[in-house]
C-alpha cells in the first residue's frame, strides 16, 4: 500500500495537540488572570464565557493521549513513563481546575474563595507541568529495550523549567485576548492594558528558547542553519515578528477579535518552530514516527474512523461556539 | 510503603482510580438517560412536571459529569505512566478501541453538553431536545467501546502474536469478544439501575420529610417501574454472564464459588456464606446448600463444576475477595428485586407514596446500585488475576519500572486529592439532591422586581444550597432567589 500510516497519524496527532494548545490555552489563561480580577461579579463573567466549552477543549487532550497509544504504543509507552511525574501534576491540575467549574456556583459564599484559589492553582500547576512535559521532550529520553532507562526526575531541567514558565505566558495572552473578545466594560479594559506587556514577553520567551534550542542541541542547529533550509523556514520568524506588529496595533486601536485571532497566529507558529526542529522523531533524540508506529492494521482501522469522524467533531464543535457567540455580561451568566 | 513492592502499589493505585471513576460513569450513563426521556416527555405531553424535573437533574448531572470527566482523564493516562510494559505490549488492541470511544463518544458528549445544560433558551426546542439526546447516545458509546477494551483483555481473541507484541487480526473478533456482550448489557443495566435506586432514594427523603408533590412522585414511580422490570433482567443477564465465565475463566467460577475440589459422582453444593482460606486451601465455616451450585452453573444435579485445585497456585485468583464481592453484588440485586415487588403491591393497594416503612426502605437502598456495580467489578477483575490479559500477559509483566517511592509518592497524592476533592463534590452533590424538585405550582414565575434573564434557564432550579433544607419551600423561593440573582 502506497499509504503512509504513520505520517497521517503523526500529522493527525499534531493537529489534536494543536487544537488542545490553543482551546485548552485560553481556558488555562483564564485561570491564570484570576489574580489580576479581584472582584468576584468579573471572575463570575470570566468564567462563564468558557462554562459551556472547557469540556470539549479538553477531550483534544484526551485524544492526543488516546490517539498515540493506538498509533504509536511505543512512544505512549516510553514518553508517558518518562514523564509520569510532571502529567501526573498536571491531572492534578486539571482535577482542580475541571471541578471549579461547577463547585464554584454550588458552594456556599464563604466557600467559593477556596474554589477560586483552586481554579487559580490548578490552570497554574497545569500550564508549567505541561510547558516542562514540553521542554523534558524536547531535550529526548533515553531508550533501551523499548523501555525509558532514565530516572523520575530527570525532566527538571533549566531548560524545561524555562518552557513551563513560557508556557505560562502564552497561555495568560491567548486568555487574555479571548477575554477581549468575549466581555466589554471594565472587564475588557483592564484586559486590553494586561495584553501589550504580555505580548512583549512572549516575543521575549519565544525568542529565547528559538537561541537556546539550537545551541543545545546541535542537530536542531543543523536543522535550520543549514542551506537551503534556511530559506524555506526563514519565514517563521519573520512572520512571528509581523503578528506581533499586528497583536500590538490590534490592541491599540481597540479592536475586539483580531488581538485573539493574532494570538492565536503566534501560538501556530511557536508550534510550527517546534514541529520543524523535532520532525520526525517522536521520541527524541532518535526514534522516529515509523520506528514507533503500532502494526498498519490498528493505524488503518483508526484512520478510517478518525477520517469519517474529525469533521463531524468540528463540524458540532463549531456549532456549539456558534451558539454561545456573542459578548457574555454579567446579567446571561450561564449558572 | 507498607512493605509493599512498586507493582503492588500500582495495582492499588489503579483499583482506587477506576473505583472512583467508574462511580461517576455510571450515574452520567443512567441520568443522561432518563434526562433525555423526561425532555422527550415534557414536548410529548407539556406537563410541567416533566420540565421541573428536567431542570432538576440536569444540575445534578452537570456536576457528576465533572466530576466522570477529570477522574476519567486520570484512566486515559495511567495506562501509559504505570503500565508502560502493558501498553506497549497491547497497545495496538486497546489503543484504537480507546481512540474510538474519544471520537465517537467523549467528543459528542462535550459538544453537546454545553447546548444541553446552558442552552434552553438560545436554541429551539426541538434542537435542545437533540443535544440531550445526543449526549445520553455518548454516554453509552462510550460504554460500548471501553467495555469492548476491557471485555477483550478478559476474553481476548482475533489477534496475532508477533515479536512478543499483540497483532490486531480481525477486529470484529477482538470487538466482539466471547464476554463482550455479557458484560456490555450487565453494565449498561447496572447503569440504569443505581441512577434509578439513587433518583427512588432521593423522592422517598423527600417525601418522607413531608415534601410531597407531583415532581417527587413522579421520581418516585419512574424509579420503582425501573425496579420492578429491570431488576429481574439483571439476574437473567448475570446468570447468563457466569455461565460465559465458566468457558472461558474457570478460575474466576470456581474463586466466586469457594470451590476447592470436586468429588467424583456428587453434585457440587452451592456455598451461601463461608470463608475461603487461599493458605490452607479450604473453605471455612461454610454454609451450604446440597447440590444447587451443580443446577446453577450446569443445569443439572451432579455435574462437576472448576474447582481451584485444578490450577497451580500461581494461576489462582484470590478467593477471599471474589467470593465475598460476588455475594454482596447478587445479594443487592435480590434487594433490588425485592423493592421492585413492595412497590408493584403498595401501587396497586395506593399507597406508594405514604408507606413509611417502605419509603425508608427505598431510602436505605439509595446507593445499593453503586455498591452493586463496585462489587461486580471487584468480581471481575480481581478474579482475573493473575491475568491482566487472560493467558497472554501477567499483570507483573505489564507494569513500568518505576520504584516503590515513586509509586507510594504518586499513591498518596491521588488519595489526598481524591477524597478531598470528590469527596466535597459529593457532599454537594448531596446538598442539591436535598433541596428537590420545585413543583410547577410553587415555580418562580419571574414579573415585577424578578428581572429573570431569559439567558438563565437552570435559575430556575435554585441552586443557591446555602439554605437549610428543612426551611419552608415557600420561603426558601424567595430569599434563595434573591441571592441567585445578586450572584451570577
Ligand atoms: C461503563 C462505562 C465506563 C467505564 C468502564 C470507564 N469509563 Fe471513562 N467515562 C465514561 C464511561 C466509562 C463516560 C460515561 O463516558 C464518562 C463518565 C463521566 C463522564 O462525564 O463521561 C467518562 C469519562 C472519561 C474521560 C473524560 C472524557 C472527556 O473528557 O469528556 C476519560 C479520559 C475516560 N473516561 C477514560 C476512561 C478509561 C481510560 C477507562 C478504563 C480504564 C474508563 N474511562 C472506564
Ligand atoms: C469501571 C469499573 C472498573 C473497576 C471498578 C475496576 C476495578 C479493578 C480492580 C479492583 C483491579 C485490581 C485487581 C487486582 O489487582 O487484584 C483492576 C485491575 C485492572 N483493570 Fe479494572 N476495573 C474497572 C474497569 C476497567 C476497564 C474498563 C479496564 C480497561 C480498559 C480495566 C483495566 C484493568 C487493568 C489493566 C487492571 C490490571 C492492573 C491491576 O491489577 O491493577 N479495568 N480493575
Ligand atoms: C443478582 C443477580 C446477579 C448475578 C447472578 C450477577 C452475575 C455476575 C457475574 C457472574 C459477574 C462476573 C462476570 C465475570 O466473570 O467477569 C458479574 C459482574 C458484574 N456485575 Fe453482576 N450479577 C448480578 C447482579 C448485579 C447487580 C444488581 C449489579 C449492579 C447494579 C451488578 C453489576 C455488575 C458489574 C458492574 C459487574 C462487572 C462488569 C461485568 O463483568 O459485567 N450485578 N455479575
Amino acid at each position: 500500500m502506497g499509504v503512509d500510516l504513520a505520517l497521517i497519524w503523526a500529522m493527525i496527532i499534531v493537529f489534536g495537540i494543536m487544537m488542545y494548545v490553543v482551546m485548552d490555552g485560553f481556558d488555562l489563561g483564564i485561570g491564570m488572570l484570576f489574580p489580576f480580577v479581584k472582584e468576584e461579579a468579573k471572575r463570575d463573567v470570566m468564567m462563564n464565557t468558557v462554562a459551556p466549552v472547557w469540556d470539549g477543549n479538553e477531550t483534544w487532550l484526551v485524544l492526543g493521549g488516546a490517539c498515540l497509544f493506538g498509533a504509536f504504543p511505543l512512544a505512549y509507552s516510553v514518553v508517558l513513563d518518562a514523564l509520569s511525574m510532571p502529567l501526573l501534576l498536571m491531572l492534578i491540575g486539571l482535577i482542580f481546575r475541571g471541578v471549579a467549574f461547577e463547585f464554584r456556583f454550588k458552594s456556599k459564599d464563604h466557600e467559593r474563595h477556596l474554589w477560586d484559589k483552586a481554579f487559580i492553582g490548578g490552570s497554574l500547576t497545569a500550564t508549567i507541568c505541561q510547558g516542562m512535559a514540553l521542554g523534558a521532550f524536547i531535550e529526548g529520553f533515553p531508550v533501551v529495550d523499548r523501555q525509558y532507562a532514565g530516572g523520575p526526575l530527570d525532566w527538571i531541567t533549566p531548560f524545561s523549567i524555562f518552557c513551563g514558565l513560557a508556557l505560562i505566558v502564552a497561555y495568560t495572552l491567548l486568555g487574555c485576548t479571548w477575554l477581549i473578545m468575549k466581555t466589554e466594560g471594565s472587564l475588557q479594559t483592564q484586559m486590553r492594558r494586561l495584553a501589550t506587556p504580555l505580548a512583549w514577553l512572549l516575543l521575549v520567551v519565544i525568542g529565547a528558547i528559538s537561541i537556546w534550542t539550537p545551541l543545545a542541541h546541535s542537530s536542531i542547529a543543523q536543522r535550520w542553519f543549514s542551506l537551503p533550509n534556511f530559506f524555506w523556514f526563514m519565514p517563521v520568524p519573520i512572520l512571528v515578528l509581523l503578528s506581533l506588529v499586528m497583536l500590538l496595533r490590534a490592541v491599540k486601536i481597540d479592536a475586539h477579535v483580531t488581538p485573539f485571532l493574532f494570538t492565536l497566529l503566534l501560538i501556530f507558529l511557536g508550534y510550527s518552530g517546534l514541529g520543524i526542529s523535532l520532525w520526525p522523531n517522536i521520541i527524541p533524540p532518535s526514534i522516529s514516527i515509523w520506528q514507533a508506529a503500532a502494526p498498519p492494521q490498528s493505524q488503518g482501522f483508526m484512520l478510517v474512523g478518525a477520517l469519517f469522524i474529525i469533521p463531524f467533531i468540528l463540524g458540532y464543535t463549531a456549532w456549539s461556539y456558534y451558539v454561545f457567540r456573542g459578548k457574555v455580561t454579567h446579567d446571561q451568566g450561564y449558572h | 510503603m507498607f512493605g509493599l513492592d512498586a507493582f503492588e502499589l500500582a495495582r492499588i493505585q489503579f483499583a482506587f482510580t477506576i473505583s472512583f471513576h467508574i462511580i461517576f460513569p455510571a450515574i452520567t450513563i443512567g441520568l443522561a438517560s432518563y434526562l433525555a426521556v423526561l425532555e422527550g416527555l415534557w414536548l410529548k405531553t407539556q406537563q410541567a412536571v416533566y420540565r421541573d424535573l428536567y431542570h432538576f437533574w440536569s444540575k445534578i448531572f452537570a456536576v457528576n459529569f465533572g466530576m466522570g470527566v477529570v477522574s476519567g482523564l486520570v484512566m486515559a493516562y495511567q495506562f501509559g505512566t504505570n503500565w508502560s510494559r502493558f501498553s506497549d505490549f497491547a497497545g495496538s488492541v486497546t489503543g484504537p478501541l480507546l481512540t474510538y470511544e474519544v471520537l465517537t463518544a467523549f467528543f459528542l458528549e462535550a459538544g453537546f453538553l454545553g447546548v444541553m445544560l446552558f442552552g434552553w433558551t438560545r436554541v429551539g426546542r426541538g434542537l435542545h431536545f437533540f443535544a440531550t439526546v445526543m449526549v445520553a447516545i455518548g454516554t453509552l458509546l462510550s460504554t460500548f467501546w471501553i467495555l469492548a477494551s476491557n471485555s477483550w483483555m478478559q476474553t481476548p481473541q482475533g489477534h496475532a502474536i508477533v515479536d512478543g507484541r499483540v497483532i490486531p487480526v480481525d477486529w470484529f473478533a477482538v470487538v466482539f469478544n466471547p464476554s463482550f456482550p455479557y458484560r456490555l448489557t450487565h453494565m449498561a443495566i447496572a447503569a440504569f439501575l443505581s441512577t434509578a435506586f439513587l433518583v427512588g432514594a432521593s423522592a422517598a427523603w423527600q417525601l418522607l420529610r413531608g415534601r410531597d408533590n407531583p415532581a417527587v412522585r413522579k421520581m418516585l414511580s419512574m424509579a420503582m417501574w425501573m425496579a420492578l422490570f429491570v431488576a429481574p433482567i439483571q439476574v437473567l443477564v448475570g446468570d447468563a454472564h457466569g455461565l460465559n465465565t465458566m468457558k472461558y475463566q474457570p478460575a474466576k467460577i470456581a474463586a466466586i464459588e469457594g470451590h476447592w475440589e470436586n468429588k467424583a459422582g456428587e453434585g457440587v453444593p452451592l456455598i451461601l456464606f463461608g470463608w475461603p482460606d487461599m493458605q490452607r486451601e479450604t473453605i471455612r465455616f461454610a454454609v451450604e446448600i446440597p447440590r444447587l451450585g451443580s443446577l446453577i452453573l450446569t443445569h443439572s444435579l451432579d455435574q462437576p463444576i472448576p474447582a481451584l485445585k485444578d490450577f497451580a497456585p500461581r494461576d489462582r485468583p484470590n478467593a477471599t475477595i471474589v467470593f465475598w464481592s460476588f455475594r454482596i453484588m447478587v445479594g443487592l440485586g435480590l434487594l433490588m428485586i425485592a423493592v421492585g415487588l413492595c412497590s408493584a403491591w403498595l401501587r396497586w393497594r395506593g399507597r406508594l407514596y405514604q408507606s413509611i416503612l417502605f419509603l425508608r426502605f427505598v431510602l436505605a437502598m439509595g446507593a445499593s446500585g453503586i455498591v452493586a456495580l463496585l462489587a461486580g467489578w471487584f468480581t471481575t477483575e480481581v478474579g482475573r488475576q493473575p491475568w491482566v490479559v487472560y493467558g497472554l500477559l501477567r499483570t507483573r509483566e505489564g507494569v513500568s519500572n518505576h520504584g516503590a517511592l515513586q509509586m507510594s509518592v504518586s499513591l498518596i497524592i491521588f488519595i489526598l486529592v481524591y477524597l478531598s476533592v470528590f469527596g466535597v463534590g459529593v457532599r454537594y452533590l448531596l446538598r442539591l439532591i436535598r433541596k428537590g424538585p420545585l413543583s410547577a405550582e410553587t415555580h418562580p414565575s419571574g414579573g415585577p422586581g424578578q428581572q429573570r434573564s431569559p439567558a438563565r434557564p437552570l435559575s430556575a432550579v435554585l441552586e443557591d444550597i446555602d439554605d437549610d433544607a428543612d426551611a419552608d419551600i415557600k420561603g426558601r423561593n424567595n430569599s434563595s432567589d434573591q441571592s441567585d440573582e445578586s450572584r451570577s
